[in-house]
């Protein structure tokens, strides 16, 4: 008979025989010696230029028609946000319908249904600031998802799979720039991934493609030849909240200190 | 329509994506759990530490702890968008997230539960099964009672005073593991919050510490509630339908002050400790003053003033403290405090879920959360006062019915007879 003593022996023993094959094959695995030679790995990043931006809101227009977002529904991908900064220092900001239609009317929303009309006197400056999602390295969203249903790609995008999503909306809490929202007809996690069906075929982002001033920019940060990565190394740029350690990849040009 | 927008009023200036997704089921679920762990420590405190003035309170505690186990995942499912694809946190735990250590924790804390409840009713199995067992022509009823008691013995007869004396040592063991498990199940719902690094009103690594405290406290305050509450509902029904060989009224005694009030003292002790991290928590915050203070400041004592202060701290704390530390402590004035306690721990978690989502991430806009009270549809429901009194009232349910196969009272109730 097998003593207790003999039965614990036994065990661990086998345990340590069928762990040591497998930590062999972790050591020589082949597609990390691989990658490892790949120097030349894609980093997709944005750039914003908020000077450009005038809140015509077309690239968030070809955003929900690219993207399939319930065009009248109160979510979108991307959107445009208003500040208007008064004379009195006071600071006013809105992003109606999240300015699918532009900025039809000069009033501020102040939600509750309420508008507040500022006289052009009285206004000090006032600017537009498109706002997507960010593709962080190091993603919040990616983090807390139970399931892993939300997953950072080679590329560095951030995709969610539609299948496997359970809808707890952990994700949308844990954004700190308010990208995610739950699908109205799926019922998932949703939000911006750069036009992944588009990037990965050698197209622009449907926004880059609609915005009339070039307002939008994407390419390979990675690629010394690219535009975009030019741009981020040798101008001065800045991205979003930055406190939270997130490292996002969209960068902004002109970037007031008033932007939320 | 969005998920959230039909409970969301905006102020100011919030994103477009922003909508309280975080409803009443949120504020069910860590509410719940919270009294799963509290019901568990209350038991553990006999078990394990050996106090004998709560022997009874420890028995009931732990069959509570036991239905209240069962509601504690309900919320969640409610409030997910898909409830049958739940199952997928066991399939592909993604071990970065709080939530996914959920299976694992609440399997491991349910398992501890389970066992100490079958050493401590092992006897009362044996008991019921083997005179059915030897009883010649059963009825359907008997049949189906003898299979229930028989499986639940699990093969094992053996009451002999040694075998009972070892059935003693593994209950004070699982109990004494259960205590750091049961904190571990609710401290991880806090950390859940606590982690969230974009919510500033959640992060704090005092939150998981907080949520335990105030776990117990509610804990310990629903199952004195209820004790108090079947054992005066047990004499009003004796009293209304005496028959001769039940027990006399001096038998069945009711409530026991002397019960009520050493288990309070803890309530006090627990209520005490969450108070004070709280209010540091508070302190903390108003005094570093960071980026966020400003809204956090005007959520706190502007927008959910009454919320905080006045239902949480005041009549949720303030007032069952004294209600319990005036000398001369009734049942009456116990069972009013102890329904106030709970009631200031429901609000703190109300606060924190609900709290928490009330400023935008934008840090100039609010955010209001009308809780749907007449549902118009499914949603609204689950989403809303329906679903949260239907999760309150399951482990009720629950009680009385696992109440039938694990007897909180000694069974002298039954006709002598027998």
């Amino acid at each position: 008979m097998i003593t207790r003593r003999d039965f614990i022996k036994y065990s661990l023993q086998g345990i340590a025989a069928i762990a040591v094959p497998l930590t062999a094959i972790e050591i020589i695995n082949p597609s990390r010696l691989f990658a490892s030679k790949d120097t030349k790995k894609v980093r997709w990043g944005f750039l914003v230029d908020t000077q450009k931006c005038v809140g015509c809101g077309l690239c968030v227009r070809a955003c929900k028609l690219e993207n399939e977002t319930p065009y009248d529904a109160n979510v979108s991908r991307t959107w445009v946000e208003r500040y208007v900064l008064t004379k009195d220092g006071k600071v006013f900001a809105d992003s109606p319908k999240a300015a699918r239609d532009g900025f039809i009317t000069d009033k501020i929303e102040l939600g509750h249904g309420k508008l507040e009309e500022i006289k052009k006197d009285d206004i000090e400056k006032a600017f537009f600031v498109p706002k997507l999602c960010n593709q962080c390295e190091n993603p919040p969203c990616v983090q807390v998802c139970p399931v892993g249903a939300t997953y950072q790609t080679d590329d560095g995008v951030v995709l969610v799979d539609r299948k496997w999503c359970i809808g707890c909306g952990y994700c949308i809490m844990a954004c700190p720039y308010g990208v995610r929202f739950f699908h109205p007809a799926y019922g998932t996690a949703e939000k911006c991934n750069f036009c992944y069906h588009r990037i990965k075929k050698g197209m622009k982002t449907a926004c880059v493609e609609a915005c009339p001033f070039g307002a939008r920019m994407i390419g390979n940060i990675n690629d010394p030849a690219d535009e975009v990565g030019k741009i981020i190394r040798i101008e001065r740029v800045s991205v979003l909240k930055d406190e939270f350690g997130t490292k996002p990849q969209v960068y902004y040009r002109g970037l007031s200190k008033e932007v939320r | 329509m969005v998920h959230g927008e039909l409970w969301t009023l905006k102020e100011l200036f919030v994103y477009p994506n922003e909508y309280i997704y975080w409803s009443i089921q949120i504020v069910m679920y860590p509410f719940m759990t919270g009294l799963v762990a509290g019901a568990f420590v209350l038991s553990s405190l006999y078990h394990v530490f050996g106090i004998k003035e709560l022997k009874e309170m420890a028995r009931f505690a732990l069959v509570f702890s036991f239905a209240l186990l069962f509601a504690a995942p309900m919320p969640i499912v409610l409030h997910l968008q898909h409830p049958f694809r739940g199952i997928n946190v066991f399939m592909t735990p993604h071990f970065t997230s709080a939530i996914a250590a959920f299976g694992i924790v609440f399997f491991s804390y349910g398992a501890i539960v389970a066992s100490e409840l079958w050493f401590l009713y092992r006897k009362h199995f044996v008991e019921v099964a083997l005179p059915l067992k030897e009883k010649k022509d059963k009825g359907l009823l008997e049949w189906i009672k003898f299979l229930i008691f028989c499986s639940l013995t699990l093969g094992v007869y053996d009451i002999s005073e040694e075998s009972l004396k070892k059935d003693e040592k593994a209950i004070k063991i699982l109990a004494a593991v259960g205590i750091p498990v049961a904190c571990f199940l609710h401290g991880y719902a806090g950390f859940i919050f606590g982690s969230v690094k974009a919510n500033a009103l959640w992060m704090t690594p005092l939150m998981p510490v907080i949520f335990i405290m105030s776990a117990i406290v509610s804990g310990i305050a629903l199952c004195m509630l209820t004790y108090i509450i079947v054992m005066e509902a047990r004499k009003i029904k004796v009293k209304s339908q005496r028959k001769p060989w039940m027990m006399s009224l001096e038998e069945v005694k009711g409530a026991e002050i002397g019960v009520i009030k050493i288990t309070a003292k803890y309530l006090i002790l627990f209520m005490i400790f969450a108070i004070t991290l709280e209010l540091l928590d508070l302190v903390f915050r108003g005094y570093t003053a960071v980026k966020h203070w400003d809204i956090l400041r005007t959520v706190i004592y502007q927008k959910d003033f009454a919320n905080i202060f006045l239902l949480q701290y005041t009549l949720g704390n303030l007032v069952p403290f004294i209600l319990f530390l005036i000398p001369g402590l009734t049942i009456r004035r116990a069972s009013i405090g102890l329904a106030l306690a709970m009631m200031g721990v429901f609000m703190m978690r109300w606060n924190v879920v609900i709290g928490g989502q009330a400023f935008s991430l934008t840090l100039s806009g609010y955010m209001e959360y009308i809780m749907p009270l007449i549902p118009h549809d499914w949603e609204t429901f689950k989403e809303g006062l329906g679903g949260a009194v239907g999760i309150f009232v399951m482990p009720f349910a629950l009680f009385w019915i696992i109440a039938k196969i694990f007897p909180v009272f000694d069974s002298k109730e039954k006709p002598a007879g027998h």
